[in-house]
């Protein structure tokens, strides 16, 4: 799904385009901090135009475009530890603990 | 000198003064005798939290629950009657698991007319009568009416669905004036869940005691801050504004200067922008029941509370936060040195993409901190097992965990005296 031009900065993300936090989780873990803090230094900049994109739809009939800058966005906040605190994609002392999301609401 | 006023005791802990101050014998976290005990003498005599009633909207809605620690699995199921019911999960023929899907180890949930067992297709209405039996004929002086699904006592409060094998008191006594004083915050208008769930390497009670105590809060979580706000925070420490006991269960209250910071700089550029964090999205949900809240909320009546963690004995955590949401924790011990946790966060529906994404950023946060607390809880059980140390003192920040071994303590001792009789 091609992105509305004002988010083209995105097109080289879209493998962050994932609806389910246990894919956003999964992308994470499989991520190196370079990889993430590019994608972070391109979406968060876009974060305030991406509200403000996907609040001109109703939440449940969002259209494709805008549910791909949903799922980017929720991407970026998956990232946003990493790169604002941890400096590593992993918990830091969290070991071998995991906790799985079984529940959530799908964009 | 403390921040916030302690009772006219001294402490919070000699404020109830059967807690006594000594050191807590940690034995009972890792004694599998003990672990026996506490299954009969607390777990098959609690009520015990299984779901909300969002999850059984219609007649017919269902779903079945593991529950190792009770040696069964029950099927909870919106009867239709206007009652929620629960039944052993056994068909009464040869005892076949009556509700699975393809793994019988695994919980599932849906909706249906009747429950008809996979085996030889017998059938049970909502309400647990057998109504079929296949072959009828060939069967010696059969009555349907005595082969029912067998029923387990089940209750609901404010739309907490509770079970007990054998209660000794109703739903509404057990769970006394806690309970009482919370009715009419509403929780029926927060139904966005985010669920969650781990198989913890620690006895059930490590877990509840990482949760019921802030006290590590500043340390454990000193990364999670900007770097002087972390600073400052090690250098307060924590104190909460008020403790109560209402045996078995408890409650801290504490306070909430992140929702929203006093100074932006405080929190990490997408709190800033998203306006949310660990206490949740900053902006309160238009929805009434918030202000005034229920009796048993800021039961200290301060300015800045921020949160309040009720202990429901035994193994339930129900924490509102102030800024309009909250979330319930459930700890399953399936051996004595291992549980599963259940977490289950609550927000009002939120309306558009900004709402959705402040409460994306508070469950995606919520992980990050329990993340941490779920790894120390292997590295003590560990430790304790190997019992080089038994004895630990507990500060007054400490006094739930105090409460809570000792309530599990009385009660196993008290069915340890009568079987002995």
């Amino acid at each position: 799904m091609p992105l509305p031009s004002e988010f083209s900065a995105l097109e080289p993300y879209l493998a962050w385009d994932l609806a389910t936090e246990p894919e956003r989780y999964a992308k994470r873990l499989a991520s190196t901090m370079d990889e993430m803090q590019e994608f972070y230094d391109a979406a968060f900049p876009l974060l305030e135009d991406a509200i403000t994109f996907c609040d001109k739809f109703p939440l449940d009939d969002l259209s494709e475009e805008a549910r791909t800058v949903m799922h980017l966005m929720q991407s970026l906040v998956m990232v946003s530890f990493p790169v604002e605190v941890w400096k590593q994609p992993r918990v830091p002392d969290s070991g071998a603990a995991y906790l799985d999301v079984i529940v959530e609401p799908v964009v | 000198m403390p921040h916030y006023k302690k009772p006219d005791a001294g402490s919070w802990t000699q404020h109830y003064p059967e807690l006594g101050t000594a050191p807590v014998d940690y034995t009972d976290s890792i004694d599998p005798a003990y672990y026996e005990k506490e299954r009969e003498a607390v777990f098959k005599r609690s009520w015990l939290h299984v779901g909300r009633v969002e999850r059984l909207p219609r007649t017919g809605s269902y779903f079945t629950k593991e529950l190792p620690v009770l040696n069964t699995s029950l099927i909870i199921v919106n009867s239709g009657d206007g009652k929620i019911r629960a039944f052993h999960n056994v068909c009464r023929h040869r005892g076949n698991k009556l509700v699975w899907n393809d793994f019988p180890g695994e919980e599932t949930e849906g909706s249906c007319r009747q429950f008809i067992c996979k085996y030889h297709a017998w059938r049970y209405d909502l309400t647990g009568k057998l109504t079929f039996v296949q072959q009828e004929g060939e069967f010696f002086d059969l009555d349907k009416a005595d082969y029912g699904l067998k029923e387990v006592p089940c209750d609901v409060w404010e739309g907490f669905i509770f079970i007990n094998l054998n209660p000794q008191q109703t739903l509404a006594e057990y769970l006394g004036d806690f309970a009482k004083g919370l009715e009419g915050y509403p929780f029926g208008e927060m139904t966005e869940v985010y669920s969650y769930k781990a198989e913890i390497g620690a006895n059930w009670k490590l877990f509840i005691d990482a949760f019921a105590e802030f006290y590590h809060a500043p340390i454990l979580h000193q990364k999670q801050a900007v770097k002087a706000e972390a600073e400052k925070l090690i250098g307060f420490g924590f104190e909460a504004l008020h403790y109560e006991l209402k045996s078995p269960h408890s409650m801290v209250s504490s306070w909430g200067g992140m929702s929203p910071p006093k100074d932006l700089n405080m929190v990490k550029p997408i709190e800033r922008v998203l306006r949310s964090g660990l206490f949740g999205p900053w902006d309160r949900p238009a929805i009434d029941g918030l202000d005034p809240l229920p009796a048993a909320l800021n039961p200290a009546g301060h300015r800045a509370w921020g949160q309040d963690s009720f202990e429901f004995f035994p193994n339930m955590t129900l924490l509102i936060w102030a800024p309009g949401w909250y979330l319930t924790y459930l700890y399953w011990p399936t051996a004595v040195d291992k549980h599963i946790f259940e977490a289950n966060l609550y927000f009002v529906p939120p309306k558009n993409a900004r709402e959705r994404l402040a409460q994306e950023l508070a469950a995606v946060t919520f992980k990050e901190y329990a993340l941490q607390d779920a790894n120390t809880l292997e590295a003590t059980q560990t430790m304790l097992a190997t019992r080089t140390v038994s004895e630990f003192p507990l500060c007054d920040q400490e006094i739930l965990l105090r409460a809570l071994h000792k309530e599990v303590g009385d009660r196993v001792k008290e069915y340890s005296d009568a079987s002995a009789v």
